[in-house]
């Protein structure tokens, strides 16, 4: 079993997404520590992209604030292996493509393994374009998480089918951002995941209250927070982590718990 | 011909690099176009909207004073300037109109550097009835007014893009995310020969309608094929247009202009093919200007319609196989060829178009008087005038 497939076992998952190198190294590293502390199960890095299209206003402004203090792949690494030496919590990049092709596939992966990186989501590879990075991530045993989203409809089976780590479930069209009302039937969509495989879902995008917290952690098997998080990140400046401490307790609070078989 | 291995692909540029929420459209787009492409009806109601609405076909023109104060080869313009609308953006948008009509969409968006792509999306939009919102980087809104303000008697609603470097790229990304949010009813009209397959191939066969043209026009003047093809390229669509029909002449050059801005070794420039390298970026593999971590440059040129940081996926192709040559033009340069094609030939044409004359100009007199070079005109020039003026010291109360 994969690193990340065990987030999800007996337990729905809390995700909770942070800019690396947001507003600084050192805060990065405090807040992905509050973060696990208080109960996130996994924490998705985000590596700044200089046109992050799939982006919202809010991670767009974080990664502003990245490139401020000089963020580069390399001093990402160096965050990553300073919250090693703090915590184990499972850790996967969300970065664009140009990012990890610039670096070289086989020695960003590389990377990732060596620093216990467990997966890459990647908004702008869809599955047609895997091909040339998911020999290379399988190697390294890197999972590529696949996203599915509302329009995907019979393209599910041949995205989730051999899908590895968690499969990011897109709640709605658009950016990433936060949203009072998520109007997909999402309950459909991972219906139609479950269908084809038993990978574990997370949904995300919208995500940001304890009340979807615990409506979408009935439905899958995780939620992510992105741009909430950010929100506080941006709010609190270097002293964000007792913010990001309570608030991923509220959130993990508010998921169902599994009963123990 | 460039073989393609793999859908959408040139040699090793293309693909389909776009998030997943686009992904279906695409391959509804992809289907659509594919039987329009074979359906008699689609291509003669574009045929009668090229001919009958945009002016087609645009004049061959031989531009016998500057052939002769040249003294090398002999010039012909291909006059895209004078088509409806002032450029060669309306070929493409025509097409993908229609498309977009046979899809049931009822709401165009586009991006826009000098505002000539979404000047020609504005005015198919109310030809069609259709609603129309157009991104601009507001550099550009700024540099442009002239044809913000055409957009907006068109009807069309104009985002002033604050992101980023404010220019095309960023209008891209603004008009990428909208249409990522908001599929159901609304097309992206891509104004240039790049982002996911299959709009370069769409837009490239949109646009070959300027070689299809050229390459009868004069082999009914002069009885053979012309020595050289010369068009400016930002993304590329008016050059592969003026390209396409002529990749399987082997004995006609293929040159593409890209803008040099303040000059191909500074940092003011937009040079890709150049001065980039290979990367993905705006749902292609292609050339990008940008950093060795991957992040994309600012480019700049006086050209809002050349100041993009990439180039179409087939151009990197035919660069990259030498099929095609790509030449930087300073802004000094198209300046100078923009004043020069005025007082030789009167004709006052678009700063862009005026990277590909200024090298005309460079390499006519090195030619044989027999020889001849095609030069496509892409647009007029007239939005242009005000922003000449001022790079000259000129204040014309604009």
């Amino acid at each position: 079993m994969s690193e990340l497939a065990k987030v999800f076992q007996n337990k729905k998952a809390f995700i909770g997404f942070v800019v690396a190198d947001d507003p600084d190294a050192d805060s990065t590293v405090k807040n992905v520590v509050a973060l696990a502390e208080g109960g996130a199960d996994l924490v998705e890095l985000g590596i700044p992209f200089s046109d992050p299209v799939a982006d919202g206003p809010v991670i767009q402004e974080a990664d502003l604030r990245a490139f401020k203090v000089g963020v580069t792949p390399d001093k990402i690494f160096e965050i990553v292996a300073a919250i090693r030496k703090e915590t184990a919590v499972p850790l996967v990049f969300l970065t664009y493509l140009n990012i990890v092709f610039k670096y070289g596939y086989d020695k960003f992966c590389a990377r990732c393994q060596k620093l216990g990186v467990s997966g890459l989501i990647i908004p702008d590879m869809p599955y047609e374009e895997k091909d040339d990075l998911a020999p290379i991530a399988a190697k390294y045993a890197v999972d590529l998480i696949p996203l599915v989203t509302p329009t995907s409809g019979h393209r599910i089976e041949k995205i989730v089918k051999h899908a590895t780590g968690f499969i990011y479930v897109v709640s709605s069209m658009g950016v990433t951002g936060t949203r009072n009302t998520i109007k997909t039937d999402l309950h459909q969509l991972i219906q139609q995941i479950r269908q084809y495989t038993d990978t574990p879902t997370a949904i995300g995008f919208g995500v940001h209250t304890p009340e979807q917290a615990s409506e979408l952690g009935a439905i899958a098997d995780g939620v992510i927070v992105g741009s909430a998080i950010v929100k506080l990140v941006a709010q609190h400046g270097t002293n964000a982590a007792p913010a990001l401490k309570k608030y991923a307790q509220e959130m993990k609070a508010a998921l169902p718990v599994l009963s123990a078989e | 011909m460039i073989e393609k291995q793999k859908k959408g692909r040139y040699g090793i540029y293309g693909g389909q690099y776009i998030p997943e929420t686009l992904m279906t459209e695409l391959e509804r787009i992809e289907t659509t176009y594919n039987e329009a492409k074979n359906d008699p009806e689609f291509q003669k109601e574009l045929t009668d909207l090229l001919n009958n609405y945009a002016n087609r076909p645009s004049l061959l023109y031989h531009a016998k004073r500057m052939s002769d104060d040249l003294g090398g080869a002999q010039i012909y313009f291909k006059r895209e300037d004078l088509n409806h609308t002032g450029a060669h953006k309306i070929n493409n948008v025509i097409g993908q109109a229609l498309l977009a009509k046979r899809l049931g969409k009822t709401r165009l968006i586009a991006e826009t550097g000098a505002g000539q792509h979404g000047v020609a999306t504005a005015t198919i939009a109310a030809l069609f009835g259709m609603s129309c919102e157009i991104y601009m980087g507001k550099m550009d809104t700024d540099r442009q007014k002239l044809n913000v303000y055409r957009m907006e008697l068109l009807g069309a609603k104009v985002h002033s893009v604050t992101s980023g470097s404010m220019v095309l790229k960023d209008a891209i990304n603004a008009a990428m995310q909208e249409w990522a949010s908001r599929v159901d009813d609304t097309f992206y009209v891509i104004g240039s020969a790049v982002g996911p397959h299959p709009f370069p191939e769409m837009v490239r066969d949109f646009q070959s309608v300027i070689s299809r043209e050229a390459r009868a026009q004069i082999l009914k003047e002069t009885g053979k094929l012309p020595d050289a093809i010369v068009a400016c390229v930002g993304g590329g669509s008016n050059a592969i247009g003026s390209f396409a029909e002529f990749i399987n002449d082997p004995s006609v050059q293929l040159i593409g202009c890209e803008a040099a801005g303040r000059g191909v070794d500074t940092d003011q420039t937009a040079a890709t093919l150049e001065r980039g390298s290979t990367g993905i970026f705006h749902g292609m593999k292609s050339v990008f200007l940008q950093d060795k971590f991957g992040q994309i440059d600012k480019v700049y040129s006086i050209s809002a319609g050349l100041d993009y940081p990439g180039v179409g996926p087939e151009h990197a192709a035919l660069n990259a196989s030498g099929r095609a040559q790509y030449v930087g033009i300073t802004d000094d340069e198209a300046v100078d060829a923009f004043e020069y094609i005025a007082k030789t030939e009167g004709i006052i044409a678009a700063i862009e178009s005026s990277h590909a004359v200024a090298y005309v100009e460079k390499m006519a007199p090195k030619m044989r008087k027999d020889q001849v070079i095609i030069c496509t005109l892409s647009g007029r020039g007239d939005k242009d005038v005000a922003s000449i003026a001022k790079y000259r010291g000129v204040d014309i109360n604009e």
